[in-house]
């Protein structure tokens, strides 16, 4: 930042590739880590900061490419490795053992023993402590973790990471679930790591909080390289330029729409969280024909539960619905979706797609009655409406009989919205659609999106990303801790109102740009 | 809306090659044929009376009692599940059959005991089957109780009800009585249709209906899904309770029509029949390329397993090794089988990633961009 001495690269990473069966995540990426500094790594879902960190902490290994640590390479095959070249990763999900005590995490695997292989209790505790300390943290160590709040979690990894003298240590969204004070305790603890030598790699959606803390800013998009400056050279713009490249508008195609008749009517939704309180607090809302609905929110806003409420999928969520008429309270996910309602879940791998199965099976398997001939399932109707629907949605794909986990993010998605389309809905819900999958798939989906509104669809889509929403929805509810916030007509919708709306009633009332 | 038709995307990309047909794929997707040819060559040298046809009658009788458990045990792990409870299923299923042959239904407040015709006791005994099937999918979807523990329960609970029926003793000489009109029961295991056995015949038949079910119906189509992610299938909505309800009534079904076919060939019901046949079945079952964490594997493949474990051991009586040597080499080949499984599996993704990379670098020479 200064310009006395140059700072000293710690280590650099070149020519990163990384290939998933399906995917490209990186493609020959070059990044350099400074020591005693803050190196940010910025971009969007699914450009790949996860990926590069996860490859130099050692849970993934690289397809090609070398990492130099003080100018000699080094291989990272595994979290050990990694740990031996000083090398440390706090992961957004944190990794701690929830039923141990808080001495008991810091020293898992490296316990300090007797040479009678016995653990030293209370060597391990005092050290522990003494941790604590250094982190101005009031915790006892012999306190069980899970008893510990999300933000004092937090600081026991960074704790665990300390006590492996760690050089260069990663964090992915750190501050994803602290309070405002816990930000500054952890930013303050960063300062101090900077003041020891320690590279900080910093991964984050938070841009006011980058450009606070960041001395370095390498910007990754779609899994290249696309931007690299030092914090002087660093403002808003240049980092939203970088992240989202081209014009953000080229990618959305929209008509307007005409709203028809009502859909779907939503009342008094709820959804008890299992601390007391509510997930999802008394929502209400209408759907139109020909609409696209936008729910705009911060991650834990309650909006994927409020789908899968919607879907019944949650048998805890109470509340009333009518889709075209007919209530759906009390009906199975079978009759919710023979009714008309489909959802398109946000978690592709975990709730979309049969992997062990070939994309035809995954297409049908949610409309298998519609392929029944005297009972028995038609292979000819079948191929006849998968072959309907890879052509239909530019599904590119050598034969439906390879499996769905060989496509890439963006046509694994499209097998997902083909698979709903067949049940011919009436209402199609699409949490975050466009998550992990390359621009040219995202505008895929939208133009999608588009043409079922056209056709008289009624849509509903989640998305945390801003430009998303003022890009494609008619109307759009902002949730926040469960509730609507505010709702806006398209005519209303600015990015302001927007983050105001979704911040509202969060704890964190900062005016955080997240993009 | 029966035309989905409207969606125009332009237009969609060229085919390429698929991993399946890939030469090292077919080799190993065909191991336990394979394997099963060589046994056969193997034996028919070493063995001068493998292949008369004596003793291959024999021999595929021995096949069909794990073929016909290892349907319905592929069914249930094609869900993910297991099913400890098929053996002692077998016992209770002989002991209910042979107890209303030879004491009929004993109804204590009239003080009579009614007796039925053969087909009548059949069809009780496959119920009773299908029912304690039942009751291990009702514990373990409505009790959320994990499948091991819950057939493992079963596999206790069976044995002992099957103990209780006749306080520990054999039902003898299961012949029935021309005066109750309950003759003809033996003819089930020892008859024969065109010089084959009935057992060789529901064998066959077994198999048919079952990968009939497996592959063209929606039901089977199902079981894969539920196998291969739970979550994903219900979202779709399929009813997945009712899926592992049903697989484990088939299971329990399977199991039923062994025991039968066993008491039959007896021609009596001994309670400690089946003893340890699950693991048979399951054995036959992996053997045969179903994997244990569900959602892959075929009725095929668990037929053919079937016939490896039949003629290794057939083959190995015949050469003359003795039964503590079989014991281990039986273990031996189901562990190799699964060992080359997971090989099969690493191959298959390594295929699948050099084609992606493959169309990675063809894509990036032609324009780069979308992968």
């Amino acid at each position: 930042m200064t310009n006395t001495t140059p700072d000293e690269i710690i280590l650099s990473a070149e020519h990163i590739t990384k290939v998933y069966p399906g995917t490209v995540a990186l493609q020959d990426v070059n990044m350099n880590i400074y020591r005693g500094k803050v190196n940010v790594l910025i971009g969007e879902n699914g450009a790949g900061k996860s990926t590069l960190m996860k490859i130099l902490a050692g849970v993934e290994t690289a397809t090609s490419g070398r990492f130099l640590l003080n100018g000699e390479e080094i291989t990272v095959h595994s979290p050990r490795d990694a740990a031996k070249h000083g090398i440390g990763i706090i992961y957004q999900e944190l990794n701690l053992y929830a039923n141990l005590s808080v001495a008991e995490n810091i020293f898992m695997a490296r316990e300090i023993t007797t040479p009678f292989w016995t653990i030293k209790d209370k060597e391990q505790s005092e050290l522990a402590a003494q941790l604590m300390k250094r982190l101005e943290q009031d915790i006892d160590p012999k306190t069980i973790v899970g008893d510990l709040r999300i933000g004092q979690q937090q600081i026991i990894e960074i704790a665990k990471s300390l006590a492996r003298n760690v050089r260069i240590l990663i964090m992915d969204e750190p501050t994803s679930a602290l309070s405002n004070t816990e930000v500054q305790i952890l930013f303050r603890i960063i300062r101090e790591l900077k003041a020891q030598d320690v590279a900080i790699v910093y991964i984050s959606h938070k841009l006011d909080e980058l450009l606070q803390i960041g001395d370095y800013f390498t910007v990754l998009r779609d899994g290249h390289l696309v931007g690299e400056a030092p914090a002087a050279d660093v403002n808003l713009n240049w980092i939203v330029e970088k992240m989202v490249g081209r014009r953000p508008e080229s990618l959305f195609t929209r008509d307007d729409h005409d709203a028809k008749e009502e859909l779907l009517r939503v009342e008094d939704m709820t959804m008890p969280r299992a601390g007391g309180g509510y997930v999802v607090d008394h929502v209400s809302f209408t759907l139109r024909g020909g609409e696209i609905l936008g729910i705009y929110g911060l991650m834990g806003a309650g909006r994927t539960e409020l789908l899968e409420s919607l879907m019944g999928l949650n048998p805890e969520a109470q509340g009333k619905i009518w889709l075209s008429g007919n209530s759906l309270d009390k009906k199975d996910i079978r009759s919710r979706i023979a009714l008309g309602l489909s959802l398109i879940p946000e978690d592709r791998q975990l709730k979309g797609l049969i992997q062990i199965l070939s994309v035809a099976h995954n297409i049908t398997l949610a409309s298998l009655q519609r392929y029944l001939s005297r009972r028995f399932l038609s292979y000819k109707k079948e191929r006849e409406s998968i072959k309907q629907e890879i052509s239909d949605l530019r599904i590119k794909v050598a034969s439906p009989d390879n499996l769905v986990t060989s496509l890439s993010g963006g046509n694994q998605q499209k097998v997902v919205v083909g698979k709903s389309l067949l049940t011919s809905p009436k209402v199609l819900m699409m949490d975050e659609p466009t998550r992990g999958i390359d621009v040219a798939a995202k505008g895929e989906i939208f133009e999608i999106m588009n043409q079922l509104a056209l056709r008289g669809l009624g849509v509903v889509f989640v998305s945390s990303e801003l430009k998303e929403v003022l890009a494609m929805a008619d109307r759009v509810l902002v949730m926040a801790k469960g509730r609507i916030t505010a709702e806006f007509q398209r005519s209303e919708i600015t990015q302001e109102a927007l983050v105001a709306a979704s911040v509202a009633m969060s704890d964190v009332a900062q005016k955080g740009v997240s993009v | 809306m029966s035309s989905q038709a409207n969606i125009s995307l332009p237009k969609p990309v060229s085919a390429k090659s698929n991993v399946r047909r890939d030469p090292r794929m077919l080799f190993l997707q065909l191991r336990t044929l394979i394997a099963l040819f060589i046994l056969v060559i193997i034996f028919s040298f070493t063995a001068p009376s493998f292949l008369t046809t004596g003793n291959i009658v024999i021999m595929v009788k021995q096949v069909a009692i794990n073929a016909i458990l290892g349907v319905g045990m592929t069914f249930v792990i094609l869900t993910g599940g297991i099913d400890l409870s098929v053996g002692s299923i077998v016992g209770l299923a002989g002991m209910v059959a042979g107890g209303l042959i030879n004491e009929g239904l004993l109804l204590p407040m009239l003080g009579v005991s009614i007796f039925f015709n053969i087909p009548i006791v059949i069809i009780i005994t496959l119920a009773v089957g299908a029912l304690i099937g039942m009751l291990n999918g009702l514990v373990i979807t409505k009790f959320n109780v994990t499948p091991f523990i819950a057939t493992l329960g079963m596999l206790y609970l069976a044995r002992g009800a099957a103990l209780l029926r006749s306080n520990g003793a054999t039902f003898p000489n299961l012949v029935g009585n021309e005066l109750l009109g309950n003759t003809g029961f033996p003819a089930l295991g020892s008859g024969t249709l065109l010089g084959l056995p009935y057992p060789i015949w529901i064998m066959v038949i077994f198999a048919l209906i079952a990968t009939f079910i497996a592959t063209k119906t929606p039901f089977g189509r199902q079981v894969y899904a539920v196998g291969g992610n739970e979550k994903a299938a219900e979202l779709s909505g399929v009813r997945t309770n009712w899926i592992k309800i049903l697989v484990y009534m088939i299971s329990g079904f399977c199991a039923a029509v062994v025991g039968l076919i066993i008491t039959s060939q007896l021609v009596a019901a001994h309670p400690a029949t089946g003893t340890s046949y699950e693991l048979n079945a399951i054995a036959v079952v992996v053997l045969g390329g179903t994997s244990l964490s569900g959602g892959r594997g075929s009725i095929f493949g668990t037929i053919i397993g079937a016939f490896v474990i039949g003629v290794l051991n057939n083959g190995m009586v015949l050469i003359g090794l003795s039964d503590f040597v079989q014991t281990a080499i039986t273990g031996f080949v189901i562990v190799a089988a699964v060992v080359i499984d997971q090989f099969q599996q690493r191959v298959q993704r390594q295929l699948v990633l050099q084609q992606a990379t493959s169309q990675v670098v063809e894509q990036a020479q032609t324009k780069g961009g979308d992968v």
